[in-house]
């Protein structure tokens, strides 16, 4: 057997209430490359984190043994002193600094504390060299595209004499140009004794570049393949990420499909941060009422880029496209707009866009519905507080009572009261972005009865999810979104993870 | 995320049972007392009764009350406004300078061009409207943090006050605007003796006792109206104790001023000001859609919050409130001079803080932010009283504002560590 680099094993990552890794084992062998492959939410980012040190030694169970010897890391400056480098998938580089200082940056060129500026950027232009980065080492990052960006990261790495360098979905915001020469540079490193963990979604790369690849699904390793040696295809790969039995985590739900609810036409978004990226390209779908559609799609395709740009124009620049709602043309400019058309939209992200974790679930929950509980500007709180004592029961919303603050609830408890408010702006078309992300299983059932109940009501539900399954337990009918595109739009019965994966990595053509 | 038992997936078995713990809760013979929200009462009784002590109760003597009240309301006046842009997560640094120049423009519209006053007065505020509204438009509708917009502010008005008054003061006022800001309700209905206590003004005494029967009227039909809506409501015998405490320090407070010069109308005018806005922020859509702003800014923007518009008015307000307290504080100097308002705005925004605002915005309450002034307008008061010097008081304010901010952190960060 060869030499291994890294060996973790026995990893077990527990969050409040959730297993994120269960006695997880990988390892990977000098000079390498290694895919982790798995659904978003398997587990990679939090396996990752463990070894990178992100969450110290003593927070997690379990054994590191990298180069032989046993780590303890408290910190990402322990990890990187041993030589392992992790770049994350949003860049960590400074935007107004140059790309020589962002090479550098907290690893000075100095000489007793005073930067010396020609060595600085010599050293600089050797490692861009190194990583193929044509570009003066003065350039700021701002005037640089994400793809250069991405090799200002690997320099930089490589300035720690990295031996382990692990990338999270490097080329997910990659063109195809700037990703071939991603790979090739990846190539060219592990010839270099490099060893690199790639995590990607993208399969076709996995199959291009790996020497190994190791599946990890609800947080457990499922297994490590040999490229080589067990002739590894992206359905091979697929199986082994999807390859979970469905049992009976949702409730039985008889649809009554009605008449069209909403109806997006060649839609199109481009990126605020990178002009001129399409994050969603000419996308056509359509609601009804009484029926439930997912929206399938792996992280980067634009899923809730999608959603957050429908829902009054909250995301992205440069939209075009049509809404019809009830088959008339709607002009949505922005939320008010989207709440009096009668559309919702709970977000994945209910800490940051969702709540305000400060005050009381009454006040949450009427937060989009206040209008309709006042009179002339004045709210009326004694029927807010009917109202939300009203959910809190139909919810089964967990907490002492609705003055209980919202920050302290627990993930599926805050959901509930997410849905609440929305529920409450009494909305005929429902986009449910990752609607159980963070909640333990029992929960998670809750919300599924939530969502078939109100698919009953006539109103149309559009649940956006990362886990296929959960898609494929609750919804009639499935749309798959792949680099802003819709591949595919499946009936229920004719669905498959395995057809859905196919149709959510399909790349452009 | 592991396997499933049956048991895991019905309905109801799973969540926090007992529910969220409530740090920062003492128990005090079964009425339990949220220290992070009460705590600054608790803290301006002690204060009260300290410098009661320290002066051997000159603190409280009639005139000594109705001097802290009159020397002290545009500041408090301003800090009902400073509340609400805190609130919203922002700050103004500009109100000290706004109360000069609309002092100014007020002296120059009465005395100098003769306006009749309520014209004058109108015109002021209106004045006042406008500067809030300029203030607004950078912060809200351009996006330029309030804090540069109103540092500039700060310059901008405090050079137009100067232009405008040349270096000079303006005065006098007329006599009505005087009284506003300085005067008192007249004895209309004559003296009535309080056996030890001596004279005291039989209107001011039953201004109070309305305005106590108002306050037990009003929390007795919202007690009523939350029982009709099944809500549990406090048992009666702390309903009846928070009454009678409410309606014994009323009743203090109005005693003491009758007996002295009657009601000041600047107390008034400050009364009516901390009811109307305490509604406004408790009890309407506007009102609410500030602490949603401040609590979490992008999910007030998911939820339809008009977030311009909501600041841009806030800004507006504070520039209305500034030009009030401009008025009063050039009425009670009787004349608009050049420095006027020096340092108002970090007065107002200490107020705002040490009464229970958050740094970060969303958490806060005019009464709290009237009480955070009226500490440190105690504090003043009672040590310039023993006859401690400037640099002492100062010190001293220094400190309690610090030690108020401390503590709000400190409790958050126990509750945060709770969870």
């Amino acid at each position: 057997m060869t030499e291994h680099i890294l060996r973790m094993s026995g990893i077990t990552k527990t969050f409040p209430g959730v297993k994120a890794l269960q006695d997880v084992n990988l390892s990977v062998r000098r000079g390498e490359i290694h895919a982790i492959c798995g659904e978003n939410g398997a587990g990679k980012s939090t396996l990752m984190k463990v070894l990178s040190g992100v969450y110290p030694h003593g927070d997690y169970e379990g054994e590191i043994l990298f180069e032989g010897k046993r780590c303890e890391f408290g910190g990402i400056r322990d990890s990187e002193h041993a030589g392992i480098v992790i770049i994350h998938q949003e860049l960590a580089l400074s935007p107004q600094l140059s790309i020589a200082e962002n090479i550098f940056l907290g690893n000075e060129r100095a000489r007793r504390g005073v930067i010396d500026w020609n060595r600085t950027n010599y050293e600089a232009a050797a490692l861009m060299k190194r990583v193929g980065l044509q570009e003066n080492p003065t350039t700021t990052i701002a005037d640089i595209g994400v793809g250069k960006q991405q090799l200002v990261e690997i320099a930089k790495a490589l300035s720690k004499e990295v031996r382990l360098l692990i990338l999270d979905e490097p080329t997910a915001a990659l063109n195809d140009d700037d990703s071939a020469h991603l790979l090739d540079l990846l190539r060219g490193l592990r010839d270099e004794g490099i060893t690199c963990v790639i995590i990607s979604h993208k399969l076709n790369e996995v199959i291009a570049i790996a020497d190994s690849v190791t599946i990890i699904r609800d947080g457990r390793t499922i297994e490590t393949l040999d490229m080589a040696g067990d002739h590894v295809t992206e359905d091979r790969i697929i199986s082994g990420m999807v390859g979970r039995a469905l049992d009976n985590r949702f409730p039985p739900h008889e649809p009554t499909i009605g008449d069209e609810a909403l109806r997006i036409e060649d839609w199109t978004v481009y990126s605020p941060s990178q002009p001129g990226r399409k994050v969603v390209d000419n996308a056509s779908l359509t609601l009804r009422r009484g029926e439930i559609v997912g929206l399938a799609g792996l992280m980067g395709a634009g899923r809730t880029e999608l959603a957050m740009s429908v829902f009054g124009r909250a995301w992205g620049v440069h939209i075009s496209g049509k809404l019809f709602k009830d088959g008339k043309p709607i002009d949505v400019r922005n939320v008010q707009d989207a709440i009096r058309h009668g559309i919702a939209y709970a977000t994945e992200d209910r800490k940051r866009y969702g709540l305000n974790l400060i005050e009381d679930i009454k006040r949450n929950i009427s937060a989009a519905g206040l209008t309709g509980l006042s009179k002339r500007g004045w709210v009326n709180e004694n029927e807010e507080y009917r109202v939300a004592e009203q959910f809190h029961k139909s919810m089964n919303i967990k907490a002492p009572g609705v003055d209980s603050v919202v920050g302290k609830l627990s993930g599926g408890n805050q959901q509930k009261v997410v849905l609440s408010k929305w529920i409450l702006t009494e909305p005929d078309v429902l986009i449910l972005d990752e609607p159980t992300r963070g909640i333990d299983v029992g929960a998670k059932y809750e919300i599924y009865t939530i969502i078939n109940r109100l698919a009953d009501q006539g109103k149309a539900v559009l649940v956006i999810s990362s886990e296929l399954p959960e898609l494929l337990g609750l919804c009639d009918r499935i749309y798959t979104l792949s680099e802003g595109r819709i591949t595919g739009e499946v009936p229920r019965q004719e669905a498959t993870q395995e057809s859905l994966m196919h149709l959510m990595t399909k790349g452009q053509e | 995320m592991s396997s499933i038992s049956p048991a895991d997936v019905a309905v109801g078995t799973t969540g926090d049972g007992g529910g969220p713990r409530q740090p920062g809760r003492v128990s005090l013979g079964g009425i339990s007392l949220n220290l992070r929200s009460s705590g600054i009462y608790i803290a301006f009784a002690l204060i009260i009764v300290l410098f009661s002590v320290l002066t051997d109760g000159a603190l409280l003597t009639p005139q000594n009350i109705s001097n802290i009240i009159v020397q002290n309301s545009y500041v408090l006046i301003l800090a009902i406004g400073m509340i609400l842009i805190i609130i919203a997560g922002h700050i103004d640094l500009s109100v000290g300078s706004v109360v000069a120049v609309t002092g100014a423009l007020a002296a120059v519209l009465m005395v100098n061009m003769g306006w009749p006053w309520p014209l004058a007065l109108l015109a002021t505020l209106v004045a006042g409207a406008l500067i809030g509204a300029w203030q607004g438009y950078w912060i809200a509708y351009f996006g330029i943090p309030a804090f540069i917009v109103t540092l500039a502010g700060m310059l901008l008005f405090r050079a137009l006050t100067l232009t405008v008054l040349g270096n000079q003061g303006i005065g006098p006022f007329p006599d009505q605007v005087r009284t506003l800001a300085n005067g008192f309700t007249n004895g209309y209905l004559g003296n009535v003796g309080l056996g030890p206590l001596g004279g005291a003004d039989l209107f001011s005494l039953l201004i109070g006792v309305v305005a106590i029967a108002g306050m037990v009227a009003a929390q007795w039909r919202t007690r009523g109206a939350r029982k009709g809506y099944g809500q549990s409501v406090e048992p009666m015998a702390l309903f009846v104790l928070k009454m009678a405490a409410g309606a014994a320090l009323i009743l203090f407070l109005v005693v003491q001023l009758a007996r002295f010069k009657n009601l000041p109308w600047v107390l008034v005018l400050l009364a009516i000001l901390v009811l109307a806005y305490s509604l406004m922020a408790n009890r309407t859509v506007f009102g609410r859609q500030i602490y949603a702003i401040g609590g979490n800014l992008q999910a007030a923007v998911m939820s339809g919050v008009k977030v311009k518009s909501v600041v841009f008015w806030i800004f507006v307000n504070m520039g209305v409130l500034s030009a009030i307290a401009g008025i009063i504080f050039a009425g009670r100097l009787n004349q608009a001079g050049p420095t006027a308002g020096n340092a108002f705005e970090l007065d107002a925004i200490a107020a705002a803080f040490i009464g229970g605002a958050a740094v970060q915005g969303g958490v806060g309450k005019v009464v709290g932010a009237i009480t955070g002034g009226l500490i440190m307008a105690v504090i003043n008061n009672g040590m310039s009283l023993i006859g401690s010097p400037s640099e002492r008081v100062m010190l001293v304010k220094g400190a309690v504002l610090l030690a108020a901010v401390a503590f709000d952190v400190w409790t958050k960060r126990r509750a945060g560590a709770a969870r």
